[in-house]
């Protein structure tokens, strides 16, 4: 459904003449009816990615073809196809809901009865009713955002973009976004979001792409990129200066794949945890070292980060 | 024709917001009324050495001015609202819809040209009791020329709107740019009263020659040279101002 080949965008930096690579050759093959997420720390260059693909920004090089459409060749053509909603929506204040949605289908080209059709169609299938005829300085976040996404989908279009769906938003009005999301793959809908949630990406996205420093660090569903990370992680909380010998004294245990200092310790990657511990703590017993905590995790996307870039995209 | 389909509806959609901010409609109708109650009545002797013995002839001076200042100083202060629209992504929005990229800005220019000339009617209307008097073809001619200030001030607007590279910068260019502008065309007070070195620098000033226009038209002059002259550069301002906007905003805006 997207097809991307080395897509690269840079800008000017604010002073001299120096230039900021924001995305630096991108590919990506989106597939039709899948829910597909950019997830990378902010300023991974996720929405300039999403930017250019919803024609927004011109790339600086690379080709891409979506829904059928060149994105360089027939901007107007990728517009008639695809539906995009900004990070901060794009709502007047003076207005009500259902008005703007149908402002959005004549922009797109239904007449008049048609755009209220529309419009009246998307209030149904969203369950805006309760406030789609309230001025849109009346929304709360959660209302706000199901009203974007209903923008963003009255012509109905075959690929949805989303910059960062769910910003800001409380845990209820978070899930009915998600329903929301899904509810549009279940018809048909290609859709593309970003976010820096890991859980956001681990839940809702069939699969997903881990974008740092402009480019795809790897690609894959959520279970298999956690499935590369082999087996389990072990958190152990250890005091001011106890690391770099506790590190030195569980090298070369058999079970130990990978070993990385932590926030307040050491992060152990290995085949089968709960049965590794006992072992883990005798090692370190011996060399005079007793955890403050221990804790057994199934790794998380940021562990698949973390392996590949060295950072935690917390953190980052 | 998709342009004008395209422009029409952000016309709609610009005067509804309108309408539906009342503070703006207020602030915009007092301000003009203001200046016509508390300032004209100055007017009468400073303008006696042109001639005018009476109020409605003072008027007949003041009130062309008037209208020109306030269409050509509204119009260079919208840029402000589209630095707005910017910012809540409602242009945003717009874009990635195919809607026809001139007629964001279109439809926005008009509606700017709009509201002026409806505050353009209400002040006739006030000036109308203090004996003030346009032929009904004269004020048509005044009309389009008006109509044609806005226009084109609200596109140059538009324009410093986008070239400047930072939002606080709007205010102190605009009142740089609106500042000269507005003296050097005479719009309080004719440049008939200046020293004649002034009178040759306004005449560099195309705006000078729409007030002048405007003039000989509330005199009952629109034969007179001055008011082609005026409409000419006018039109050609006006299309050349829309153009370059179109051009910045389709650069910048794709």
């Amino acid at each position: 459904m997207i097809e991307t080949k080395g897509l690269r965008k840079s800008y000017p930096a604010k002073r001299g003449r120096t230039v900021v690579d924001a995305v630096r050759g991108i590919d990506l093959d989106v597939r039709a009816g899948e829910i597909f997420g950019f997830l990378g720390p902010n300023g991974a260059g996720k929405t300039t990615t999403l930017r250019m693909l919803a024609t927004l920004i011109r790339p600086d090089g690379g080709a891409a073809l979506i829904a059928g459409a060149d994105l360089l060749a027939d901007p107007a053509g990728v517009r008639r196809r695809i539906g995009y909603v900004a990070q901060g929506g794009g709502t007047a204040d003076a207005v009500t809901g259902r008005e703007e949605l149908v402002l959005q289908a004549r922009m797109y080209g239904s007449r008049k009865a048609e755009a209220r059709q529309r419009a009246a169609d998307a209030v149904e299938a969203f369950d805006l009713a309760e406030f789609a005829d309230r001025p849109c300085s009346t929304y709360s976040g959660g209302q706000r955002r199901r009203i974007d996404i209903a923008l963003g989908v009255i012509h109905a279009p075959e690929v949805l973009f989303l910059d960062e769906p769910t910003v800001g938003l409380d845990p209820v009005s978070r899930g009915q976004v998600w329903a929301e999301i899904r509810r549009l793959r279940t018809g048909g809908m290609t859709v593309v979001v970003t976010t820096h949630y890991l859980d956001e990406a681990d839940a809702l996205c069939d699969r997903v792409a881990i974008v740092d420093h402009g480019r795809v660090v790897v690609e894959g569903t959520p279970e298999a990129l956690k499935r590369e990370i082999s087996g389990d992680v072990v958190l152990l909380g250890l005091a001011a200066g106890q690391a770099g010998p506790a590190a030195d004294a569980l090298r070369g245990q058999p079970s130990l794949h990978r070993l990385e200092p932590g926030e307040e310790g050491l992060r152990l990657y290995l085949d089968d945890g709960a049965a590794a511990i006992p072992q883990l703590l005798s090692v370190l017993n011996g060399a005079g070292i007793v955890p403050g905590t221990v804790q057994l995790q199934r790794p998380s996307l940021d562990d698949v980060f973390l392996a590949r870039t060295g950072r935690s995209i917390e953190q980052s | 024709m998709k342009l004008a389909r395209d422009t029409w509806l952000v016309l709609q959609r610009q005067v509804l917001l309108m309408w539906r901010t009342p503070i703006w409609i207020v602030v915009g109708i007092t301000q003009p009324v203001f200046y016509l109650l508390l300032f004209a009545p100055l007017l009468k002797k400073v303008l006696a050495p042109m001639g005018a013995t009476s109020y409605a002839e003072a008027y007949q001076i003041y009130v062309p001015g008037l209208l020109a200042v306030l269409c050509i100083f509204g119009g260079l202060y919208t840029g402000f609202s589209l630095l707005g629209e910017l910012k809540a992504g409602i242009i945003e929005r717009s874009r990635v819809t195919p809607v026809s990229r001139l007629a964001l800005l279109l439809g926005r220019a008009l509606r700017e040209m709009l509201g002026l000339v409806v505050q353009a009617v209400i002040i006739m209307l006030v000036a109308l009791p203090f004996g003030l008097r346009v032929e009904p073809l004269s004020l048509l001619l005044a009309f389009v020329l008006l109509a044609l200030l806005a226009l084109m001030a609200s596109a140059l607007s538009y324009g410093i709107a986008l070239a400047l590279p930072n939002d606080a910068a709007m205010a102190p260019v605009v009142n740089t740019v609106a500042q000269p502008i507005g003296l050097l065309s005479g719009v309080l007070l004719p440049l008939a009263l200046a020293p004649v070195w002034l009178q040759e620098v306004a005449k560099w000033n195309p705006f000078y020659w729409a007030v002048e226009g405007m003039r000989a038209l509330f005199s009952g002059h629109p034969g007179d040279r001055v008011v082609w002259q005026g409409l000419l550069i006018v039109v050609v301002m006006t299309t050349a101002a829309v153009f370059c906007s179109a051009r910045l905003f389709s650069a910048r805006i794709r």
